[in-house]
C-alpha cells in the first residue's frame, strides 16, 4: 500500500493540474505541444512559464518525497540522442505526448487520442522487451 | 491572472510527475518492461490523473465558456491517421529507448544534467525538423 501512495498523489496532481487549467484557461495541457510552442510560436511568455514551472517543480524530486527506485547510470549520448530525436519528431507527427493524448485525450474520451496512447504504449513495450 | 495560472500549472503538473517518481527513467522502463521485472505504479498515476480529469470535462459540458477565457480551446478533430499512428510509434520507440517523454526529460536538465542535455537538445532538434518540415510541404 505504501508503494502506492506516491503515484496516487501524483497521478491525482496531475489530474488536479489538467483539471484546473481546462476550466481556468480553456486550453488542454499537452507538454510537446506547449515546447513547440515555445519554440517555434511568437508567443514565447506563457510556454516559457508553464516550462520552467514544469522543470522546478519536476527537480522536486527528493526534496518532498522519498526516492524508491534509484536513478539508472548514466546512459550513452548517443542513446539520449536517437531517444530524444524520435520522441521529438514523433510527439510532433502524433500531435501530443503522454500527457496531451494519454492524459488530457483519455479524460475526454477522444479517438485519436485513446488510439494514440495505446500505439505508443505498445511500441515503448516492445522496445523495452527487445532492449532487455 | 493568466501568467500566474499558467506557472502554477507547470509547478504543479511537475510536483505531480516528481511525486509520482515519473522524473526518474528507471521507474518508467520499470513499467513498460511488462514481460520482466514489472512496476505497475505509472498505471495508478495514469488512472488517477484521468479519473480527474475527466470530472473536469464533466464540469466543462456544463459551461458555455472557461472562467479566464473567451472560448474552449480543446482539440476537436477525430480522424485517425497515419501521421498520428506513426508519430505514437516513433515517439513509443523513443520513450522506450530511454524512459523520458517530454516533460520528465525537461526535469533531466537538473534532476540529472548529464543524460538530460543530450536529450533535451536532440528532442528540440526533433520537434524543429517537424516544423522545418511541415514548413517545407505548406509552401
Amino acid at each position: 500500500m505504501d508503494t502506492m501512495f506516491n503515484p496516487l498523489v501524483g497521478g491525482l496532481l496531475i489530474g488536479l493540474t489538467t483539471t484546473i487549467y481546462l476550466l481556468s484557461v480553456g486550453k488542454v495541457i499537452g507538454i510537446s505541444g506547449i515546447l513547440s510552442q515555445l519554440l517555434f510560436s511568437k508567443e514565447r511568455y506563457l510556454p516559457f512559464l508553464f516550462i520552467a514551472g514544469l522543470i522546478i517543480g519536476g527537480s522536486a524530486y527528493g526534496i518532498l518525497t522519498e526516492q524508491t527506485v534509484a536513478f539508472p547510470e548514466t546512459r550513452s549520448p548517443l542513446l539520449l540522442i536517437v531517444s530524444g530525436l524520435l520522441v521529438g519528431y514523433g510527439t510532433r507527427l502524433g500531435s501530443g505526448c503522454t500527457s496531451g493524448h494519454g492524459v488530457c485525450g483519455i479524460s475526454r474520451l477522444s479517438p485519436r487520442s485513446i488510439v494514440a496512447t495505446l500505439v505508443f504504449m505498445t511500441a515503448a513495450i516492445i522496445t523495452v522487451a527487445a532492449l532487455n | 491572472m493568466y501568467a500566474i495560472i499558467t506557472l502554477a500549472a507547470g509547478l504543479l503538473f511537475g510536483l505531480g510527475l516528481a511525486f509520482s517518481e515519473m522524473t526518474n527513467p528507471a521507474v518508467v522502463i520499470g513499467f513498460l518492461d511488462i514481460f520482466g521485472d514489472w512496476n505497475p505504479s505509472l498505471i495508478i498515476v495514469m488512472a488517477s490523473a484521468i479519473a480527474v480529469g475527466m470530472i473536469g470535462y464533466v464540469i466543462k459540458g456544463k459551461r458555455l465558456t472557461p472562467l479566464l477565457a473567451s472560448k474552449w480551446q480543446v482539440p476537436t478533430l477525430r480522424n485517425i491517421d497515419a501521421k498520428l499512428v506513426i508519430g505514437a510509434s516513433l515517439f513509443g520507440i523513443g520513450w522506450g529507448i530511454s524512459g523520458y517523454c517530454p516533460g520528465p526529460g525537461l526535469t533531466a536538465l537538473v534532476n540529472n544534467p548529464s543524460e538530460g542535455f543530450y536529450f533535451v537538445a536532440a528532442l528540440i532538434a526533433g520537434s524543429g525538423l517537424h516544423y522545418i518540415q511541415t514548413r517545407i510541404t505548406q509552401k
